[in-house]
């Protein structure tokens, strides 16, 4: 790990005003993505402005049913609260199918949200990674991709975004509240996160001094029965290879509101528009939840080595709404 | 079955009194209070005053030459003592080669003279250390090391360098080819038949406590805190490598985090230690990171494997072919027996077993957990299935069926001879007699249900073992060896042992380990630490009863005038009349009573030899023995494995759900230990079946997963209730009837997994890890 | 440098440490309690867990000064009938694995207490959680154990939160 100034900030303000008189500086909340990256020499930072301390961790109730989520809540704490295991059990279960029981006392939302995309080559200094140096080439094209992206992908980069929580956040249209010293401005969810196109260092709509300070889930009444389905190759503590968000309504046999996104597929939670267009108003059958994954994943493109994950996605949207359809509900 | 007729017995009968003897008990291990809390000390993990850190900075091309390093950076930062190279490294001793004579010669994992050399063998070789004052300061610097290169180019792609692959010719160590009738010619005249290809992947041990070593200079004496699993054999390797009397060398290691054959050699970080402690002058330590090891220390290596079998319509084996083909570093590494069960297993007429190896540019590879049947019992016992199914005979039955009376290959007798047994006692415990053997035919909700078997066979090895026995007057016994505690409860089983043969309580005895100033104990491998040291203990053990004895045959006053051994057993802390109940009077004394009326504090016996030419002789003369012994006896620990899989069938997900393994391994001597350690083993091969897989880029040989995160191990929920039970009956033929059971529950593991997949989706996966994209 | 003011096991320390040092490193080489081990540095084992007012974590991905003032607890400072379920029932082999698998048991068992779900919880709106066997896996699974411990553990931690099996 490269040495760096620590700076720690007791609120919003100082945060920000010391991210923005540090062009190399780096935001530190619960550091299991920061930590790791810098110690393997991905992330150098030259100052550390720890945020731990900055009194973001509360999970309020809005007028109208939703939820604001301050961005240092830790992924536990949320994943335990009342009102989500209610109202929006797609996201408890999300949190709590990512990484471990420890991680999830560390990690905050804000930057699970913000952890780097995932990729064996991109995470070693002796590889060529566009997303790390620009320019150099990607060896995950040619190598081992099993666990990256078949949506939204480049031929600059194909790395997978991590994250299970924000594939939950994507699904319940969830907005993210960021602050600079020149403001706060609100960010839909399914907007912060960029696709690689030809600038794959670039991960997300974010400007190098904002902080991301809340993210609001808003009502939602075909939150309270939806699910999320984690495909992986361990029964716990691994990356999803595929996941699915998925929140279904029906009425009279009729789909009358869904909401699907992926995970593990796409270099960004991967808000299923597409198979929800298919879906509304269609019969809750077996054939439209294929004929919608399908429509899905029909621009997906694989390399040989992770190919599978098209199908293993479209089975898996299958499988997730058909449990949502019998079973009902996670909560 | 035949009796062998050795001696392996103490001259003085176990005691039966009313506690029942101490071996077989689940005795809690002598080192949980030290474990639980964590005052166990590893290697990385003893304090000196001015320790200094080492981080190693590894090549980033496969093979060539460096043609210059820039350390100016890295020697600037703050806190870097020094940064050492081969341009400026002291000398080592190039590694000499090995020879069966010396088996410490075989203790170095590469014959890489590190940084002695501009040479680079594979990508992540070692081509600089970095020495400082803190950790951060060593590993920030070691980033900042620039190396450049000349390429050469390297074979780094083990799918086309088979092409390329050679006979092994076999030798003492290593199995070759075997033979019996034509099985070409039987097999294509066999009624039923399959022939099929399976392919395994790089692993690697992953032991938790990462390589570590602590290495400290007083002059020309060198003391090192070591992860390992081969005291001596590290004492010995750096003592040729740094030229310095191997007395000279004290090697420590009480206590190992794990170790599954990737602590026994001697690899680049106990020898980069050593040297940075030598060229700083200070006390370093070395304690790689995960990384590190993955780029430093060898795994087990690929395989490609075919497997025919011919049968009869009754399912009486005609043929078996097994040819196996492994690759190996430039640098060292050693041929991957995958035909080694297949020799005995199996009554087949005719057979053929055939093994090859291929170079590569790569990390040596080297043993990990039961080396050859691992990985070769997954193509045999696949095989074996496939051929079930196609017979259409139960798979049980079918090897039952074929169980051999004598080992079908050379006609050697086996010691022991259970398979039948293992296989009735797992069917009844699993509940076998209830599968439906069509594939697809069982199932829960969305999730395909299937049952399948496998055979595990593994022959321990035997190794020299120095002990020491000290009896004191108090009625303490306190035993002393070189061994080491990778968790396999070696203390707590010698602890037993000891105590049963002197008829002391098992609290009664202390034993120190893993340090070299110990008299000389065996490497952990082979699984054949226990027995090697139960034999060197018995002996002992029977010493001081004799001299016991002895002193109290003199004494006027003593019950044991006149007796001899075989009169008397070993109980109560002392020596009793058999023929007598253990409370009578004039039944016999207390070592106590005895030790005490002559005037001596303790009894102590050492088996083995110390000075270094008596220690040669009977290590040569130990091997020929083991060896000829060999020859004349197959002697197995074996088991059947039962294991049920729910494979969800939109994801093609697999999680094994249910595990039965019933296993013959001689004499238990800790049943709570034993237990722990088959059910370990059958962990590890549910992880090579499901997930486990290094991935090396074929374009580089770069390790490209070298962490935990990316190298999947089993976790907690991947892991059912493991039924394990044994039939706990000494081999006649093995020290103190101890087989050992370190490596073979892990055999026959991942067939067990991937019949059970098969017969649960009708898809056959031959190609490990079975990872869901193979069943979509 | 910076002064870090670190409580661990009810006891003040005050270091001045480098801002890299993790809060494992701290531990292990400035206040000699090696208890706390060193298996991947990257918070894929768990071997480094430690609990921090009482909440478990990987101190590998802690810096220290992230820590300054709050109660830190290792295996040196636990003294529960766990460490002997864990004998008994032979959780642990080689041990290196141990103090980590005994500290994330401790705040594990502490988040069922408080009614947390996990991911094999099935119905998340439930209060309370019951400690099935599937449920003691799933929240251990953050702590790997390489020699295969791990149907003892579940049986320690099983036997100390008093479920009948």
């Amino acid at each position: 790990m490269r040495p760096f100034a620590y700076v720690s900030a007791p609120d919003v303000d100082t945060a920000v005003r010391a991210i923005a008189e540090q062009p190399g500086a780096k935001l530190l909340g619960g550091g299991t993505n920061l930590v790791d990256l810098m110690r393997q020499d991905v992330e150098r930072p030259t100052t550390v402005v720890d945020i731990s301390s900055v009194p973001l961790t509360g999970v309020d109730e809005l007028p109208d049913g939703g939820l604001r989520i301050g961005a240092l809540v830790r992924n536990s704490h949320l994943a335990a609260h009342p009102l989500v295991r209610t109202r929006f059990p797609v996201l408890a279960q999300a949190l709590l199918s990512g990484a471990s029981g420890q991680l999830r006392n560390m990690a905050t939302v804000g930057g699970n949200l913000l952890q780097r995309t995932r990729c064996l080559y991109f995470v070693d200094g002796a590889a060529a990674c566009n997303k790390r140096e620009p320019g150099s080439g990607c060896d995950a094209i040619g190598g081992f991709h099993r666990g990256n992206a078949v949506l939204g992908t480049s031929e600059h980069c194909v790395a997978t975004h991590p994250s299970d929580m924000a594939v939950a956040l994507a699904a319940l249209d969830a907005v993210v509240e960021a602050q600079s010293v020149r403001g706060t401005r609100r960010i839909p969810l399914v907007e912060l996160h960029r696709l690689p196109g030809d600038t794959p260092h670039l991960e997300t709509v974010l400007d190098a001094d904002e902080l991301i300070t809340a993210v609001e889930v808003p009502a939602s009444a075909v939150a309270a029965t939806s699910r999320y389905r984690k495909v992986r190759d361990r029964a716990s503590f691994a990356f999803a290879l595929v996941s699915v968000a998925a929140a279904l309504d029906v009425e009279d046999g009729a789909v009358s509101a869904v909401r699907v996104a992926l995970g593990g597929v796409a270099p960004k939670p991967w808000r299923a528009y597409e198979a929800e267009r298919v879906l509304t108003g269609a019969p809750a059958t077996e054939e439209s939840f294929r004929a919608a994954a399908e429509a899905e994943l029909a621009d997906a493109s694989g390399l040989p080595g992770n190919d599978f994950k098209i199908e293993l996605a479209r089975r898996t949207i299958v499988a997730t709404l058909r449990q949502l359809r019998v079973e009902g509900g996670a909560a | 079955m035949t009796q062998a007729p050795e001696k392996t017995r103490p001259s003085v009968e176990r005691p039966a009194d009313a506690e029942g003897p101490a071996v077989g008990r689940p005795v809690d291990r002598v080192d949980g209070t030290v474990k639980t809390s964590g005052e166990a000390r590893y290697a990385a993990e003893f304090p000196f005053p001015d320790i200094a850190h080492a981080a190693m900075v590894h090549s980033t091309i496969t093979r060539g030459r460096i043609t210059g390093i820039d350390t100016a950076e890295a020697t600037a930062v703050e806190g870097v003592l020094a940064v050492i190279t081969h341009e400026n490294a002291p000398k080592m001793v190039p590694p000499g080669r090995p020879t069966p004579l010396d088996l410490s010669s075989m203790a170095p994992g590469t014959r890489v003279n590190y940084l002695n050399t501009d040479e680079v063998h594979w990508n992540g070789q070692p081509v600089a250390v970095v020495v400082a004052e803190s950790l951060e300061a060593a590993h920030a610097a070691a980033r900042l090391v620039r190396v450049t290169y000349d390429a050469l180019p390297a074979t780094t792609d083990f799918a086309a360098a088979q092409a390329d692959a050679t006979p092994v010719k076999g030798n003492l160590l290593e199995i070759g080819e075997a033979k019996k009738g034509d099985a070409e010619a039987a097999l294509a005249a066999a009624p039923v038949s399959v022939d099929a290809t399976y392919t395994t992947p790089p692993q690697n041990h992953n032991a938790i406590e990462p390589h570590a070593t602590t290495a400290v200079w007083d002059g020309d004496r060198l003391t090192v805190h070591e992860a390992t699993q081969g005291i001596e054999w590290v004492r010995k390797h750096l003592a040729v490598r740094f030229g310095v009397p191997a007395a000279n060398v004290r090697v420590i290691a009480t206590y190992v985090g794990g170790g599954f054959g990737g602590k026994g050699a001697v690899w680049a970080g106990t020898l980069l230690a050593v040297l940075a402690a030598k060229a700083t002058g200070r006390p370093v330590r070395m304690a790689l990171t995960r990384e590190a090891v993955y780029r430093t220390v060898g795994g087990r290596t690929p395989t490609r494997q075919r497997v025919a079998l011919g049968a009869g319509r009754d399912g009486q084996l005609t043929a078996l072919l097994h040819e196996g083909v492994s690759a190996v570093g430039r640098m060292g590494g050693r041929s991957e027996a995958v035909g080694s069960q297949s020799q005995h297993l199996y009554a087949a007429r005719t057979v053929l077993i055939r093994h090859s190896t291929t170079e590569m540019d790569t990390v040596p590879n080297t043993f990990m957990r039961a080396p050859g049947e691992a990985v070769g019992s997954f193509a045999l016992e696949s095989a074996v299935d496939e051929l079930a199914v196609e017979l259409g005979v139960d798979p049980v039955q079918l090897r039952t069926r074929n169980e051999p009376e004598r080992s079908p290959t050379d006609g050697k007798r086996f010691s022991r001879q259970n398979l039948g047994r293992v296989y009735a006692d797992g069917a009844e415990r699993f509940g076998w007699a209830a599968r439906d053997p069509k594939p697809r035919s069982m199932r829960d909700g969305r999730r395909l249900i299937g049952w399948g078997v496998a055979s595990a066979f593994h022959m321990p090895i035997q190794l020299p073992a120095d002990v020491s026995v000290r009896l004191a007057a108090d009625g303490t016994v306190l035993v002393r060896s070189s061994f080491h505690e990778i968790g396999v409860g070696a203390a707590t089983a010698q602890a037993q042992i000891a105590a049963d043969a002197l008829g002391v309580p098992v609290d009664a005895v202390r034993v120190e380990h893993g340090d070299s100033d110990q008299p000389v104990g065996p490497m952990a491998g082979g699984s054949g630490q226990t027995a090697s040291l139960a034999a060197a203990v018995l002996e002992a053990c029977d010493r001081i009863k004799r001299e016991a004895l002895a002193l109290a045959r003199k004494a006027p006053g003593s019950p044991l005038r006149g007796r001899r051994p075989a009169e008397l057993r070993a109980t109560g802390s002392g020596l009793f009349r058999a023929d007598l109940p253990p409370g009578a009077e004039s039944a016999g004394e207390t070592y106590a009573a005895i030790l005490t009326r002559a005037g001596r504090g303790y009894l102590e016996a050492r088996t083995g030899s110390d000075n270094r030419l008596r220690a040669a002789a009977g290590q040569a003369r130990f091997m020929t023995r083991f060896l000829l012994d060999r020859r004349r006896w197959v002697r197995a620990a074996i088991g059947a494995h039962f294991c049920e899989v729910a494979v969800d069938e939109d994801t093609g997900e697999v999680r094994v759900t249910r595990w039965v393994g019933v296993f013959d391994v001689g004499r238990v001597v800790n049943a709570k230990t034993a237990t722990s350690q088959l059910r370990g083993g059958i962990v590890m091969g549910i992880g090579a079946a499901l997930g486990e897989e290094t991935l090396l880029d074929p374009r580089t040989g770069r390790i490209m997963n070298p962490g935990l995160g990316e190298y999947h191990v089993p976790v907690h929920a991947d892991v059912p209730a493991i039924d394990v039970t044994y039939l706990d009956e000494p081999d006649p033929t093995a020290p103190a009837g101890i087989l050992g059971i370190g490596e073979v529950s892990i055999v026959g593991v991942a067939a067990a997994v991937a019949n059970a997949v098969h017969h649960a989706t009708g898809v056959r996966v031959r190609d490990l890890p079975v990872t869901l994209d193979r069943l979509l | 440098m910076v002064e870090v003011q670190l409580r661990v096991n009810g006891t003040a320390h005050r270091l001045e440490l480098d801002p890299r040092v993790s809060l494992l490193d701290a531990l292990r080489e400035h206040l000699g309690l090696t208890g706390t081990k060193k298996g991947c540095n990257q918070g894929a084992c768990g071997a480094c867990t430690v609990l921090v007012d009482g909440e478990r974590i990987t101190a590998c991905l802690a810096l220290a000064v992230q820590y300054g003032g709050r109660e830190i607890t290792t295996i040196e400072g636990v003294a529960h009938p766990l460490q002997q379920a864990f004998v008994r029932t032979d959780g642990f082999q080689c041990g290196y694995c141990t103090s980590g698998q005994i500290c994330s048991a401790l705040g594990m068992l502490a988040e069922v207490e408080a009614g947390a779900p996990s991911a094999v919880t099935e119905h998340l709106a439930e209060p309370a959680v019951a400690l099935t066997d599937a449920e003691i896996r799933e929240r251990m699974s953050g702590n790997l154990c390489r020699c295969g411990a791990y149907n003892g553990i579940t049986d320690a931690i099983r036997e100390t939160a008093g479920v009948p099996s």
